[in-house]
């Protein structure tokens, strides 16, 4: 066979194989999707939304669990997104390139390889225990928290990477001190792409189950929190209880594919509304 | 204070490394009030950081160590009592790339006082439209302060940059080839600009183009490895170089 021929027929094999590969993982998304509003649309209504779970949590709604999540997601941020934008500030804006930084890095990096799990387990004996929060929507959050630091972190720090160092020297050549730049340059910049992070921190808190199980979600509690040292139901650990230890496992199936419909399309509004945001600071920005 | 000094802008021997590499090798001269100063020379021959000096841009870079003085109205800037930010105010720089901020043209320029503490709305507005105008930017852009600079083309941003580091009142105004990544038409508003800047500014300017150098400057400096090979008049530079590798480099034989 000729050279061209073969280079050719490399080339499509390649090709084929790289856009069969991406549509399989595209079709598996939507048929979970598709799955899950198969078997879940039929439970949503008014009902199933705004109302407590009834008969076992066989039947009326997972209002509670909702609530409970929206909670934890709002806890969680509030306390790892500042944090976690002002250490990414440091370890970015303020410290030297060299071991220094490499080294909060990596630490940042295993932050992130442990297990969720884990944070559960230290949760529970900080925040739970210790410091004795009870199991509550305080040591919930701050758990979470503690869970979605690196992702905030990270995201931030290349948010702040990706700023031209032109706007930072123009800056200071004005006369403007280090914090001023950030305040006023640099972190306005970099902000559309640290949504990114809060979004991806969105849709980590609300799935979560290991590190809410100890510190913070009710087996069956049908009634809002008052305070932030109540227990809540939460959306993901609802549905394991539903799914695996129900008093009626069968009778509440269905609503157990309802739930995980809420909790998709919670994600999905959230997701959607911080990229609108996005979009609209990026064109303020209008730096491309 | 009533004290002439001789010269607006002096070096005393010095030496500039990064990490290990000597970038700047023991440079002496001086630059006179309200003139035009051209440092010419091959990349990577040091004249840019050597303009980097005077408003301790160089700081900013990890591994830098600087020895010798550079003094502004006899005055060493590197000395422990100049606060870095007070000086860049007195230096103003624009850049080799354009780079106004994501902001609209009447924040960009408004931006150096504001962060150095003038909030005075009427005051701002005055010396946003005065320093447009000098700048030669206002006519064109007047009637749309309030949008974004991106919008602008290339040669206006420098403008809008010149415009920027003109509101702050500098007396001494570094270049950085501002003209080097615009058109001839934009670089010849940029040239013109330089000239009518000189009455009230000091101005030094790096440039990779020698007939620039030649129309716009005073004098000139010519940088080759590190080293000041040879600083005089523009005019006796270009003409009468004294060293033959001024004349190599001018008559473009390398570089």
């Amino acid at each position: 066979m000729d050279y061209y021929k073969r280079k050719l027929i490399v080339e499509g094999i390649a090709f084929w194989t790289f856009r069969s590969l991406s549509f399989i993982v595209i079709g598996i998304l939507f048929s979970i999707l598709g799955f899950i509003i198969y078997k879940g649309s039929s439970v949503i209504s008014w009902e199933f939304i705004t109302e407590m779970p009834k008969d076992g949590m066989t039947k009326g709604g997972i209002y509670p669990a909702i609530i409970g999540t929206l909670c934890l997601i709002g806890g969680s941020i509030i306390f790892a997104f500042p944090i976690g934008v002002m250490s990414a500030i440091y370890s970015n804006e303020y410290t030297k390139h060299g071991y220094f930084r490499s080294f909060i890095q990596l630490m940042t990096s295993n932050l992130a390889g442990i297990p969720s799990i884990v944070f559960g387990l230290f949760g529970m004996a900080l925040f739970v225990n210790q410091l004795g929060f009870g199991d509550s929507i305080l040591a919930g959050s701050l758990t979470l928290g503690l869970l979605v630091l690196p992702i905030v972190i990270r995201t931030t720090e290349e948010a702040l990477k990706a700023v031209d160092d032109n706007f930072r020297q123009a800056s200071f050549a004005l006369g403007a001190t280090k914090l001023q730049t950030i305040h006023r340059v640099t972190l306005p910049i970099a902000l559309p792409n640290i949504l990114t992070g809060l979004i991806l921190s969105i849709g980590r808190v609300s799935g979560e189950t290991a590190p809410i199980l100890f510190t913070v979600a009710a087996y069956f509690l049908p009634k809002l929190p008052t305070s932030i040292f109540d227990q809540v139901m939460a959306l993901p650990y609802h549905l394991y209880v539903i799914s695996t230890s129900g008093t009626n496992i069968n009778d509440s199936r269905a609503m157990a594919y309802g739930t995980a419909l809420v909790l998709i399309l919670i994600v999905l509004i959230l997701n959607l509304t911080a990229s609108i945001v996005r979009r609209y600071l990026s064109k303020k920005n209008n730096i491309n | 204070m009533t004290e002439i000094y001789p010269h607006k802008i002096e070096s005393k021997d010095v030496n500039l490394y990064y990490e290990n590499f000597h970038a700047l090798k023991g440079i002496s001269m001086s630059v006179e009030k309200n003139t035009v100063c051209a440092l010419i020379g091959p990349s990577g021959c040091g004249k840019s950081t050597f303009l980097r000096l005077f408003n301790r841009m160089n700081d900013l870079i990890d591994g830098v160590k600087i020895e010798g003085k550079c003094l502004i109205d006899g005055k060493n800037i590197y000395s422990k009592e100049v606060k870095i930010d007070e000086l860049r105010k007195r230096v103003g720089m624009v850049f080799q790339k354009p780079n106004p901020f994501p902001k609209s043209i009447f924040e960009n320029v408004a931006y150096g006082l504001r962060v150095n503490g003038i909030s005075h709305k009427t005051l701002i507005e005055e010396r946003v439209e005065r320093s447009l105008k000098q700048a030669a930017l206002w006519e064109e852009v007047k009637d749309k302060l309030k949008k974004s600079a991106m919008q602008l083309s290339g040669g206006q941003q420098q403008r809008l940059c010149i415009a920027r580091a003109l509101a702050i009142e500098p007396s001494v105004v570094l270049m950085d080839e501002p003209a080097s990544a615009l058109d001839p038409i934009s670089t010849s508003k940029i040239e013109e600009l330089i000239y009518e800047l000189k009455s009230q500014y000091t101005i030094i300017i790096v440039t990779h183009n020698m007939q620039q150098a030649g129309r716009v400057s005073d004098s000139t400096a010519f940088f080759y490895m590190g080293e000041l090979i040879e600083y005089d008049l523009t005019k006796k530079l270009f003409t009468n170089p004294s060293d033959t590798r001024t004349q190599d480099y001018i008559t473009g034989r390398f570089g």
